[in-house]
């Protein structure tokens, strides 16, 4: 499953499951953003801090209602001695100029609990743009995704409004992790992003 | 103002760009502010040159003069030249030597008279403690060629000397006997790395201690100041294939693998140092690339053991 920088319609049969979700549970409602502070915490993931730096700063400028907070961590494990609040998404930042980053990420792969592939995991690529600069396929991280079946974004981090744009993205999807947006659950956005990929693409 | 002076003169004023002209001019300081007056910049350059030379005719123009002319010119245009850097090394043992600009410039000339009359020698001192040197060189017989000299720039308080390409490769050592007896230690400039720690508490950094450590160890490779200028480095392998993957064809070979690597950039030294602080590559980095400023080399030749 792929986000390519612009804007993807889903499907017709998809938006219309999105509002029922919504519609169905009045009394599940909670109350607005702007009565209470809503908690939740990002991780991070790449080895270029400078971008992963850039891009918080983009999700903090978006987000303005809930007490967001990111954590930047070169890789996984994050070092155990620290008391943080539960991580509600992590996103694995990959420059496909950086064969170093992949590989990076793909050992933090391996410290990540199972229950995160539930939706709280996704993919991040930037690079794509210049191609002459790539020394990894697009296809290898679109594979790494759908071997972790998880979400996959395509953002040049380096470009500013699309960088604000895949922040928005994020700030919504982390919403949706940390439980703050009413009837849509992690596991509901991950199989609605999902159902929308061509089905002769899946994996077996 | 014998002819061949008034060549020359006339070509080094040809290189110069028009945008530059009264800046080098000024420069110079030859020709006085009277003189460049009457003179019309607002012409073509070909007319323009011509008048230029005949004011330095007027001044009685000497060789010196127009070597100092070229000296000017090559400073503005440094970038053009390819230049090799020589680091002076230190006996164990030595004194730290005062640094007497005069005396030098005159050893200097003395010693390369002493082994060959024809030859022009210009100095021109610059930023930062150094000077520039100009050679022409003749040979026994015929006089010096202004056409192909050579420049050497010395960083008094730095053992190192940069030269520009010498097509003569035998006078290398006869400019290297110039500089045994000044050796000087290279004094460390202190500059203090700023660690762009981001201030948003809503920002946490998990790895804080580790990019403490890159940074360290960063520092400890390759000094707190900024690094020489280099374009490329070339590493040469005859090396066997070496593989994690049992059964691989490559690693079947007998013979070794050559290979050339080639790294070329704007500022090498530099690019390399920003390596592991910008996450593209691991710290401590390889010892085959921190060594290029200790060994003062960027030609390798690697074989196996």
């Amino acid at each position: 499953m792929c986000f390519p920088g612009s804007l993807v319609r889903p499907p017709e049969g998809v938006y219309r499951e999105v509002r029922s979700a919504v519609r169905t549970g009045p009394e599940r409602l909670q109350p607005g953003p702007s009565t209470r502070a809503w908690r939740s915490s990002l991780s991070l993931v790449g080895t270029e801090d400078a971008l992963l730096q850039q891009l918080a700063d983009s999700m903090l400028k978006e987000d303005c209602a809930s007490e967001l907070k990111v954590h930047l961590a070169r890789s996984l494990p994050l070092p155990s001695n620290v008391n943080r609040p539960r991580i509600d998404l992590i996103v694995f930042v990959v420059n496909l100029h950086s064969k170093y980053s992949l590989r990076n990420v793909e050992e933090s792969l391996h410290h990540v609990d199972a229950t995160f592939f539930l939706g709280k995991v996704g993919f991040l690529i930037t690079g794509a743009g210049r191609e002459g600069h790539c020394s990894i396929h697009w296809n290898t991280v679109v594979r790494l995704a759908r071997t972790y079946r998880s979400p996959l974004l395509f953002c040049d981090l380096e470009v500013e409004g699309f960088r604000a744009t895949v922040a928005q993205r994020l700030v919504r999807m982390l919403q949706i992790c940390a439980g703050h947006v009413p009837g849509v659950s992690a596991l509901n956005l991950l199989s609605l992003l999902r159902s929308s990929e061509n089905p002769a693409l899946e994996d077996v | 103002m014998d002819e061949t002076l008034a060549e020359f003169i006339k070509r080094t004023i040809l290189k110069i760009p028009m945008t530059e002209m009264m800046t080098v001019l000024k420069a110079w300081d030859f020709l006085s502010e009277k003189q460049l007056q009457t003179v019309n910049f607002r012409q073509r350059k070909e007319p323009l040159v011509h008048d230029l030379v005949l004011l330095c005719e007027e001044k009685r123009a000497s060789v010196h003069d127009a070597a100092l002319l070229d000296i000017i010119y090559t400073q503005f245009h440094r970038h053009q030249k390819v230049w090799d850097v020589f680091q002076m090394s230190k006996e164990p043992g030595e004194d730290i030597d005062l640094f007497d600009m005069e005396q030098f410039k005159s050893s200097f000339v003395k010693i390369l008279r002493r082994a060959l009359k024809n030859v022009t020698v210009s100095f021109r001192d610059a930023e930062e403690n150094s000077v520039w040197i100009r050679i022409a060189w003749g040979t026994q017989y015929r006089k010096p060629n202004q056409y192909k000299p050579v420049y050497v720039v010395y960083y008094s308080q730095t053992p190192y000397v940069f030269t520009s390409c010498c097509q003569l490769k035998s006078n290398i050592p006869l400019l290297g006997q110039n500089f045994e007896t000044h050796n000087t230690a290279m004094p460390l400039q202190e500059r203090t790395l700023e660690l762009d720690i981001h201030m948003d508490s809503r920002i946490i950094h998990e790895n804080r201690i580790e990019k403490e450590r890159v940074q360290r160890v960063t520092q400890e490779a390759f000094g707190n100041y900024p690094q020489p200028r280099l374009e490329f480095a070339q590493y040469k392998l005859e090396t066997k294939f070496k593989s994690d993957f049992n059964g691989d064809i490559l690693a079947e070979r007998k013979e070794p693998l050559r290979c050339l690597i080639k790294f070329s950039s704007p500022h090498l030294l530099e690019a390399l140092k920003a390596l592991a602080p910008a996450g593209i590559a691991d710290a401590p980095l390889s010892p085959l690339l921190t060594c290029i400023p200790n060994k003062g080399m960027n030609y390798f030749k690697i074989r196996d053991k």
